[in-house]
């Protein structure tokens, strides 16, 4: 199905292109071309190398291996100012990094000019009138003296697009542009790119939505453990593309699908969970592990947060060993036996080295010290012992319990921040991405740990990696656009589910229904 | 195929590692033999008491600061809540006619309601905590002016309302700053030595101090593990300012009447101690023992350098060295990135 494009016609192409962070290899060897009037779909799950790609071709960091020829010409970009200057313009998915706040609209659309290559004085009187032609090259109808603070997501990304665009650029780079805007702003966008298209620009486009895809992407291709695994031309299957995506080479199913007959443990009741999603209840029986799959933003986190007390479900109502639960925070929810851990461990879990209780043993502690010292005094060899049984129940590799956890790999990392919940008696154990970050050999023996624990307690796993999904839960539901969807345990069906809802609700979306 | 880095054991502890974990101990020797050395006197008792004696305020308000960096705050308006605490004590003596224990028992309560007011501002209003101990700190300097209209308060003063003030120092109160046990140790330095004690105990042996510094590492990892974060960080303010009256109540029992200039220095000189302390056995955060040795190495560093007949306006340039190498030894030199 790839297409062999005409020489004359291609914008950029890489070849070969290599990186290794230390022992990870993030790209081995991808291949990819792009021609000028193509907007091209890269696809690829968390880690498969997308960003890295992204990254060597505006200039943030060079490639081990591997050439990249720029109109037919080889370049290496040793700064993402020379990457710019070459013609190759990136807009990040952060919206707030696409302009300066405290500026005008003006002063962001010349921002380019101003920061380089402009005259040393500047008027408002010239600023306007630049930023009136940039503005023009694509259409953008903003109020020039409004302040880049005010405007909403959408509009940055507008603004960081027409700078592209004024700087010449001969290859557009999106990462995530759609995920903070809603559908009409997608749509606005799309009509823009196409315009862009129109006019002869290489467009590179990163998303994990598949019906964003479908709107406007001539080719999608997609990057697995590095390399450009499969190229799919329009019109583009998704099933297969996510199937690609995610890989086939599966040992799963290994937990058949014998549904479990034990008493429920927690449930959820008509539960919506943000105004008009639809919905859903949700029964976790004792001893289950369930996984909860779907894409980036489609409510996953949301759910784990309301049932810990972090946030408020619209309606609906939650249920624990058959009494009523609503947890007002972490503190209730941890006494009451359920835990959560949050995704992105460094963020949510871990203390920096230098801080006192960053030891392995401190960190498993953390939680439970008002239960273990309840006179306050903190006895070292309590923690030192819980912590040394599980670094050798889940395999940690550490020196000793008073390592920091900076000193340890990402899966091992994990492993502790797991095995802090596993010290105390759980009830419901809820998992946001526990597999971020995490190698293969870690990750099965955290899938070991997290189907051994307490028969009596519950887990809830929310993930957007179906195939991590698959290995570790005896059953899988889909959520999109905040509700719950049943799926069939096979991983064929699964990529299905996914794919075909995200398609459906594009057509939704291209008739201006907004869900 | 998993966790290589971390299976090389890195060597028990490099030469380099054991001198900046022990650069501010040795430093302080080398210092005091140099002024041996240099003038016999320096190293009798009653001298090495009395840098002690010159510390013990400062040390006492660095805990404080400490505490609340510890628990991701600042404290800047220590400072100003010990200068207050001296013209509050000296005001319930002599214009309200207080003994000494009413005096330390309302001056304290003064100390931990401006903590709380701190807190509250933080925790409930919002207000980074820069500003809102900056604002308190201001707002401080003047309120002390007000009930004497500007003048220092000493026995038998007019009052602004044209009344001459009928009370004095409790001399109860005066020993505090003025006494000696045996006639050896100066009671501030036991105050001293009692504070960094168990406050020591406090963030190094109890789970609160552990929440303390986990809320000051990441805030958001303490509040998922169930730590009332917020509670925790109205009590941090709440002994800094205790601490800080205590600081000033020692002030007011040394000098004997509510001076409108005293504790002037202190905030910076306070918060420097904190500083130093993080290079103190490498820690890289305030910690107590590293506040109080800070204190201590600024202390002999001024009292040796005064001795040798260096300028009195020289010291605040001594102190700046002194924290500038501290800081550059905790943050940097030849320490590998993490």
């Amino acid at each position: 199905m790839s297409t062999t494009p005409s020489p004359a016609k291609i914008a950029v192409s890489v070849s070969g292109l290599e990186k290794s962070f230390g022992p990870t290899r993030a790209l081995a060897g991808a291949d990819l071309v792009v021609e000028a009037g193509e907007i091209v779909a890269l696809m690829g799950a968390n880690g498969a190398g997308k960003s890295t790609l992204v990254k060597i071709l505006s200039g943030s960091i060079s490639a081990d291996a591997g050439t990249i020829l720029l109109n037919g010409k080889t370049v290496s970009f040793a700064s993402p100012g020379e990457a710019q200057a070459a013609g190759i313009a990136t807009v990040h998915q952060a919206t707030d990094q696409a302009g300066a706040a405290g500026l005008t609209v003006a002063e962001n659309l010349t921002l380019n000019e101003l920061c380089g290559t402009g005259s040393f004085f500047v008027s408002p009187r010239s600023t306007r009138k630049r930023a009136a032609e940039i503005a023009a090259l694509i259409d953008l109808d903003l109020p020039l003296d409004r302040d880049f603070i005010d405007l909403r997501p959408a509009e940055r990304q507008l603004i960081a697009i027409a700078r592209a665009v004024a700087s010449k650029a001969s290859v557009l780079i999106l990462d995530e542009p759609t995920s903070s805007l809603s559908s009409t702003e997608a749509e606005r966008l799309f009509s823009v790119l196409r315009r862009l298209k129109a006019s002869g620009i290489a467009i590179l486009y990163i998303s994990h939505r598949t019906g964003d895809l479908a709107a406007i992407a001539d080719r999608a291709v997609v990057l697995r453990g590095g390399k450009v695994v499969a190229s799919f031309a329009k019109p583009i299957d998704f099933s297969a593309a996510i199937a690609a995506m995610i890989g086939r080479t599966l040992d799963a199913n290994a937990h058949e699908g014998s549904l479990s007959t034990a008493p429920i443990l927690a449930s959820v009741r008509d539960a919506r969970l943000i105004p008009g999603a639809r919905p859903f209840d949700l029964n976790l029986r004792s001893g289950e592990v369930v996984a909860i799959t779907g894409t980036l933003g489609s409510g996953k986190s949301r759910l784990l947060r309301a049932l810990f007390g972090l946030e408020t479900l619209t309606e609906g109502s939650f249920t624990l060993d058959g009494k009523p639960w609503l947890s007002n925070g972490p503190a209730r929810s941890i006494e009451n036996g359920v835990f959560m851990v949050a995704e992105d461990r460094w963020a949510s879990s871990l203390l920096p080295p230098e801080i006192p209780g960053a030891s392995i043993a401190g960190t498993i502690a953390l939680p439970h010290l008002p239960r273990w010292f309840p006179l306050g005094i903190l006895r070292e060899t309590r923690e030192r012992l819980v912590a040394a049984d599980a670094i050798g129940r889940l395999g940690i590799k550490a020196r000793s319990p008073d390592d920091t956890l900076d000193q340890l790999s990402g899966g091992n990392q994990q492993k502790v921040v797991l095995a802090r919940w596993q010290a105390a008696p759980c009830r419901l154990l809820l998992l946001d991405e526990p597999f971020q970050g995490v190698d293969v050999g870690a990750r099965a023996d955290l899938i070991a740990a997290i189907r051994n624990s307490q028969s009596g307690s519950a887990t809830l796993i929310a993930t957007s990696d179906t195939e991590e999904a698959l290995e570790v839960a005896d059953r899988i539901l889909v959520m999109r656009d905040h509700s719950l969807y049943e799926a069939d345990g096979s991983h064929e069906s699964l990529a299905a589910v996914i794919g075909s809802v995200e398609s459906a609700e594009t057509r939704a979306d291209g008739t201006g229904q907004t869900p | 195929m998993t966790d290589q880095a971390t299976a090389s054991s890195k060597p028990a502890s490099t030469f380099a590692e054991t001198a900046r974990k022990y650069a501010l101990f040795v430093l302080l020797a080398a210092m005091l033999v140099g002024f041996w050395s240099a003038q016999p006197a320096f190293i009798n008792s009653a001298n090495l008491f009395s840098i002690l004696q010159a510390v013990s305020v400062v040390a006492i308000l660095g805990v404080g600061v400490s505490i609340t960096m510890s628990a991701g705050g600042f404290d800047l308006s220590v400072g100003s809540v010990a200068a207050s605490s001296v013209m509050a004590a000296s005001y319930a003596m002599v214009v309200l006619q207080m003994n000494a224990v009413e005096t330390f028992g309302l001056v304290l309560l003064m100390g931990a309601f401006i903590g709380l007011v701190n807190g509250l501002l933080i925790v409930r209003v919002g207000v980074p905590d820069l500003l809102a101990t900056l604002s308190t700190m201001f707002l401080l300097a003047g309120l002390q002016l007000i009930p004497t209209g500007g003048r220092s308060i000493t026995a038998g003063m007019m009052l602004p309302n044209g009344t001459t003030a009928a009370g004095a120092y409790d001399p109860a109160f005066l020993i505090l700053g003025r006494g000696r046990l045996f006639d050896t140790v100066p009671y501030p330095v036991i105050v001293m030595a009692v504070v960094a004690l168990l406050a020591w105990f406090l963030m190094e042996r109890t789970r609160w101090g552990r929440v303390f510094y986990a809320i000051g590492g990441n805030e958001t990892a303490a509040h998922l593990a169930g730590a009332p974060t917020k509670a925790y960080r109205l009590w941090a303010y709440v002994l800094s300012g205790t601490l800080a009256s205590l600081g000033g109540l020692i002030v007011a029992s040394r000098v004997g009447r509510g001076d409108v200039s005293a504790g002037n220095s202190l905030l910076l000189d306070a918060v420097a101690a904190s500083l130093i302390g993080f290079a103190v056995l490498d820690k890289r955060r305030p910690h107590v023992l590293g506040t109080v040795l800070g204190a201590i190495f600024v202390g002999v560093l001024l009292n040796g350098l005064t001795m040798l007949n260096a300028p009195y306006y020289t010291q605040d340039f001594v102190k700046g060295v002194v924290l500038v190498g501290a800081l550059a030894l905790t943050f940097g030199l030849g320490k590998k990135k993490r």
